[in-house]
């Protein structure tokens, strides 16, 4: 008899499952992503309510916000860079463990917003590399869980050890 | 109460003093060498003694009295505001005396009006930049200084080494972006003052 299953047969395979390293390991950290809430100005109200219930960003597995960088992998950047915060933000970048992901929540971190002057940094990407940007003026919980669920989608499709070597080719400031 | 009779008998007392006519409230204008007697006056003989605001204004390049520090005080008992500008008489090195021992609110107010106009409060304990960092060369709310900025190295070099970054002037596009005031909301929303250039079309000079 020809057995029309395909995948998964414990009957032949017991307890082993056979995958590729990629998947289990992207899976792993999609699903337990810990940002750390760079809160810089009014996008951080809008952090805070799609971290309390009505939005609920639990139920993503991003609940875990950290206010330490060493335990943190995501940092969302939530409001106006400013040249003097430019360095703060930069270092608490570097003390993020690899591998760490960024987004920039908003208009102002993204490309200074409506602060054309000579204060703000035009767009945070100047100095950290950003993975997803959010528009909005500030974004609604929804647009940041949609950027959220699309930073999920790009660390399930990167090489699982690409960020592993990221440190490596560029000196970190840990000050 | 707060009408002729309290204006002219300031004045009277004080012949140093000078009214300043202003439309939407009462001002005097002070020289600086007598500003902390007469605030301290103000203090505690005619109840203005809550400091709301000190600032200063940039009257231009080509002014004769380049800046002035303006203060505004409010008494409880009158409900009444006073403003008070001082004629800084140095235009290159501009310098009052700070008002810290009268209204210790003033401290940090002075430390803004420093790193915005760069006017020295003699007398204040910590004079330092409270916006910028301590390194910025300029004083951004003078009349020279453009919106966009000017080119500088980002505050912390090991920083600017490591990304490449730096203090760029804002992209303009045209701006700075202002509501003409008048009209519908909807057709009066801030627009760029010269709308021929933008990122992509460079101005025509």
């Amino acid at each position: 008899m020809i057995s029309s299953e395909v995948g998964y047969n414990s009957k032949v395979e017991g307890e082993v499952i056979v995958t590729k390293a990629d998947a289990v390991i992207n899976w792993i950290r999609k699903h337990s992503v810990w940002p750390m809430p760079m809160g810089l100005a009014c996008c951080a109200i809008e952090l805070m309510a799609s971290a309390a219930s009505r939005y609920d960003i639990s139920r993503f597995g991003m609940e875990v916000m950290r206010f330490s960088p060493r335990q943190s992998d995501c940092m969302i950047v939530a409001g106006t860079v400013t040249y003097k915060m430019a360095e703060v933000v930069r270092r608490i970048y570097d003390q993020m463990g690899d591998p760490k992901w960024v987004v920039a929540m908003g208009a102002c971190a993204s490309t200074g917003g409506m602060y054309r002057s000579y204060a703000v940094m035009q767009g945070v990407d100047t100095i950290v590399p950003v993975d997803v940007y959010v528009s909005g003026c500030p974004p609604r919980p929804e647009a940041l869980l949609d950027a959220m669920m699309k930073l999920q989608d790009k660390i399930g499709r990167e090489p699982a050890v690409k960020n592993l070597t990221q440190t490596a080719k560029s000196p970190d400031l840990v000050g | 109460m707060i009408d002729n009779d309290f204006v002219s008998s300031l004045l009277k007392r004080f012949s140093f003093l000078s009214l300043r006519h202003q439309l939407d409230c009462l001002t005097l204008a002070c020289p600086p060498n007598e500003v902390v007697d007469f605030a301290k006056h103000l203090r505690d003989e005619e109840t203005f003694d809550l400091l709301v605001d000190l600032t200063a204004i940039d009257h231009g390049e080509t002014a004769d009295t380049r800046f002035s520090v303006v203060l505004h005080l409010y008494s409880l008992i009158h409900r009444s505001y006073l403003r008070i500008h001082v004629d800084c008489p140095d235009n290159d090195s501009p310098e009052v005396p700070s008002l810290n021992g009268v209204f210790p609110a003033a401290n940090w107010h002075e430390r803004e009006t420093y790193d915005m106009f760069g006017i020295q409060f003699s007398g204040h304990p910590d004079l330092r930049r409270i916006l910028m960092w301590d390194e910025y060369p300029y004083f951004p709310l003078r009349k020279e200084f453009p919106l966009a900025g000017i080119d500088v190295p980002l505050p912390a070099a090991d920083v600017a080494e490591v990304t490449g970054a730096e203090v760029d002037p804002a992209p303009m596009m045209g701006g700075p972006f202002v509501s003409p005031g008048t009209g519908r909301m909807s057709e009066s929303e801030p627009r760029a003052k010269d709308e021929s250039w933008t990122e992509e079309t460079i101005k025509q000079s």
